[in-house]
Order: structure tokens, then sequence, then C-alpha cells
């Protein structure tokens, strides 16, 4: 039983892109907020606040959530990916970020880093989409540049590009 | 858009969540999923005082099927009631209303029984549970109750939950073979609220209808059957013929209201076309044309 008071911390620990982060938290804080301000990871953009954008989408436990959603309190012990945690140590892109360059998928890029997080989700549970199912899939993302046809051709894209990667055909 | 202050409670029990009502229910609310209650928090309307957060209490998380009949646990997400096999082959209601609500990160944190705690008169929850004539399972420090659907939804977001009730539960009855469903909607785009949407069921025996539900969503305070619609399915053979009575009768009765959205005449038209239409996939999907 935990009962903490306005305006007074608690500590929150989880894993943050493979490492283990902790943080002492006011329980109304957002997980968005505290991976930008206290994690200093500022990739994962809050466009609403409150459910509607995307742009502030993570992978909890690998499946996308709107980071803005939820209090830092209720990821403790959860694994949580951001946009930072997805190029290889090198600097190396990941497929979808490669993908994303490729197909001009970004105008302002306010967007992309949601974007790209759902599209990971998509693509690990449905490695060749049709181009409707990606459209329905990424509903929950907006783009205020209106640059949803290159953003769809970048998921293609990275489909073509990890069907190559695992030795399947294009 | 931040969230205000509130005392947070975080209980490792039900016991503990329940005295926690009993003691703050007027000024607390209860978080599972969060996906209604955090936006409303981020702008404001209303804020609790008190954050009761189940997310850690044990138990409340399974999906059970005794007899046919399916009881969805507090915390059971949205994601994983539309991925279970128990739901798909003893609640295809729920299963056919999952993929219309919100959006992929939206189901995977909010719950089913959060959705229907909530009472959002334009979710697509509340009106499965009037079709299907579910049963809310709430607790208190004084005991446990069962409340009909009927009883449940009374207003805007309000519901005869007492304020020191938790909703534990919900029991879906069980899915006779002879019964037929659909969840068909309008929305502007994928995963908005719906305009106008339809949660329907009949009953078939001996090749007419005995029995039917025409529940909607998105066009009042609260989601509401319409009887007339029913009662014009009732004793006919499923097809066309009914199911255009039933649509007629529909858009003559049901008064729905009127919003930036669209207005009560079109939604009392869609409400209509969507009688067809569900009525008709319902069959299709079943089989239960006979």
């Amino acid at each position: 039983m935990t009962t903490v008071q306005p305006h007074e911390t608690t500590g929150v620990a989880f894993t943050l892109n493979g490492e283990a982060f902790g943080a002492d938290v006011e329980p109304r804080r957002t997980l968005s907020d505290v991976i930008r301000e206290d994690a200093e990871l500022t990739g994962t953009h809050l466009g609403c606040e409150h459910g509607v954008c995307g742009a502030c989408t993570v992978l909890i436990d690998g499946q996308p959530a709107r980071s803005c959603l939820m209090l830092a309190v209720q990821a403790d012990g959860a694994d949580v990916t951001t946009i930072e945690g997805l190029a290889a140590p090198d600097g190396s892109l990941h497929p979808v970020q490669q993908a994303m360059h490729d197909a001009h998928g970004f105008q302002c890029a306010f967007c992309s880093p949601g974007f790209m997080m759902s599209t990971i989700a998509l693509l690990a549970e449905n490695p060749s989409p049709t181009r409707d199912e990606i459209k329905e899939e990424l509903s929950g993302n907006l783009c205020r540049c209106t640059g949803y046809e290159t953003i769809l051709n970048g998921v293609e894209t990275a489909v073509r590009l990890m069907g190559a990667d695992r030795g399947g055909a294009s | 858009m931040k969230n205000p202050p509130f005392v947070y409670h975080r209980p490792d029990s039900l016991e503990a969540a329940l005295a926690l009502l009993a003691t703050h229910g007027d000024d607390a609310k209860v978080l599972a999923g969060g996906q209604s209650l955090l936006p409303t928090m981020a702008l404001r309307l209303g804020p609790p005082e008190q954050l009761i957060d189940i997310g850690r209490v044990p138990g409340l998380d399974t999906i059970e099927v005794t007899d046919g009949a399916v009881t969805i646990g507090a915390l059971v997400r949205h994601a994983t009631a539309e991925g279970s096999a128990d739901v798909a082959d003893n609640a295809p209601l729920i299963a056919q209303a999952m993929p219309l609500v919100g959006h992929r990160a939206i189901r995977n944190r909010g719950t089913v029984v959060g959705s229907i705690a909530h009472a959002d008169p334009a979710a697509e929850m509340p009106a499965v549970v009037l079709a299907t004539g579910a049963t809310m399972l709430a607790s208190s420090q004084s005991g446990s109750r069962e409340i009909s659907a009927e009883e449940f939804f009374e207003g805007y977001l309000t519901t005869s939950l007492r304020a020191d009730e938790l909703l534990t539960g919900v029991r879906f009855p069980a899915w006779s073979p002879g019964s037929a469903g659909a969840v068909v909607e309008v929305s502007r785009r994928h995963g908005d609220y719906a305009m106008v949407g339809l949660a329907c069921r009949i009953d078939v025996d001996g090749g007419v209808i005995t029995d039917a539900a025409l529940a909607f969503f998105g066009v009042g305070a609260t989601p509401t059957r319409c009887g007339p619609g029913e009662e014009a399915l009732i004793g006919q053979p499923p097809g066309p013929d009914a199911f255009a009575a039933a649509a007629a009768a529909v858009a003559d009765d049901l008064d729905p209201t009127a919003d930036v959205h669209a207005s009560a005449n079109y939604r009392r038209h869609v409400a209509g076309v969507l009688t067809r239409d569900g009525l008709s996939t319902a069959v299709e999907k079943m089989g239960a044309l006979t």
C-alpha cells in the first residue's frame, strides 16, 4: 500500500532503452514528462498531452502506448523503449528510421517518433501489412504537415528492408 | 495540460482498495487503464482529490468462462480481450467491438470494465452491455452486489455505482447458438468516437426471431435501446423485410441529440441505416439466417 500526498514524491524505477532508470517523481507527473525532463530524452514529443495526437507514443513491454496518458508511477517495473532506443550503439539507424529517411517520410518531423514507435510495434506483429492495414494501425498518429503518403511509403519501405534483413523476398 | 495535484493511493489488495473507497469515495476516482480518466484530468475537468490506482490489485486481470458466461475482470485491457480466444468464442459482441475502440495504443492500456464504469454514451462497450444483458459486479466494504444492464447507466458519464463501490468485473451471459449479433458504427475517422453506433443481437428459434436488442451509442446521454425497433423484429423471420421494418421503426422512434459533429436528423437517418446493416452483418457473420 502506497500513499503519496500532493507535491510529495515517490520512487519509480523502470527499464529505459535497455538501461535501469530511477527517479523520485510526483505521482501526478506523466511518463512523457519524466522521460523528457528527468531522463532528458527529448525525442518523445508532446503534441496534445491528452491522448489525441500520438506524438508521445512509446513502447511499454514492446506494445505502443501514449506516454502522456500514463502516470510515471504506472510504469514502475516496465520495459520502456523510446525513439532514442532504436539506433544501434554505433549510430546506424533502425530499419524503420532508415526507411522513413529513404522515403522522405519526414517533413517537420514532430510526429515522426510516435509514427516510428507505432510502426515498429505494427511490423513486429505483422511483418508484411497491406497499405490499408498500415493506415488502420497508424490511425492513432496525426501528422499536421499531412505528409501521410510519404509516411505510408516509409512503412512499406521498412517492410522491404526488414524482409531483406530476414533473408526473405522483398 | 499537466495533471493537477492529488493524493495518490496504490492499494495492493482488494480489501485495501475498498477501504480507501469507503473513506474517500466522494472525492476519489479509480485509476485502471487511465485512457479516459487521464485526459479529463489533463484538461482539469473535475479532477479528483484522491486517486486510487488499482493497477497492482491482484486477481482483477482475469477472463473467466463459466457455462458459457464470460466474466471480464476490472484490469483486463482492451487489447487482451481483443486477442482472447475465450472472448472470441463465447462473447462475439465484445470481440467485434474491440477493434472499434480507440486506437491500438489506447487499447493496449485502456480496460474493458473501465470503459463501462466511465459510461461514455458514445463508447462501444456500454452498448454491448445493454445488447447482451450483462451484469455489473460491484464490491464495497459492506458486501458485493450485482447490477443489471438496465439499472446501470443513469446519465451522461453517470452510473448507479455508489461512491464506495468498485466495479470488479462484468459478466456477459452465455451466447446461445441461435444468437446473431454485430457492432457497427459511423465515425469521422477510424478510432474516433462514433457519431452513431449500434450493438445488436437477435435470438432465432424455429426460423423466427424470438428476442432482439438494438442498443445505440452516440445518440444521447446514455446508451439507448430502441423498443419499437426490437418489437418490429420479434416473431419475424430474420431477413431483409424484417430488418427494413426495424430500420424504419428506429428512424421513427429515436430522438438523438445534435452537436457539432452531426444533426439529430442525420443521426436518426444513420441509426436506421446501421440497423439494417448491423442486422444483415449479424446473420452473415453468424450464419443464423435460416
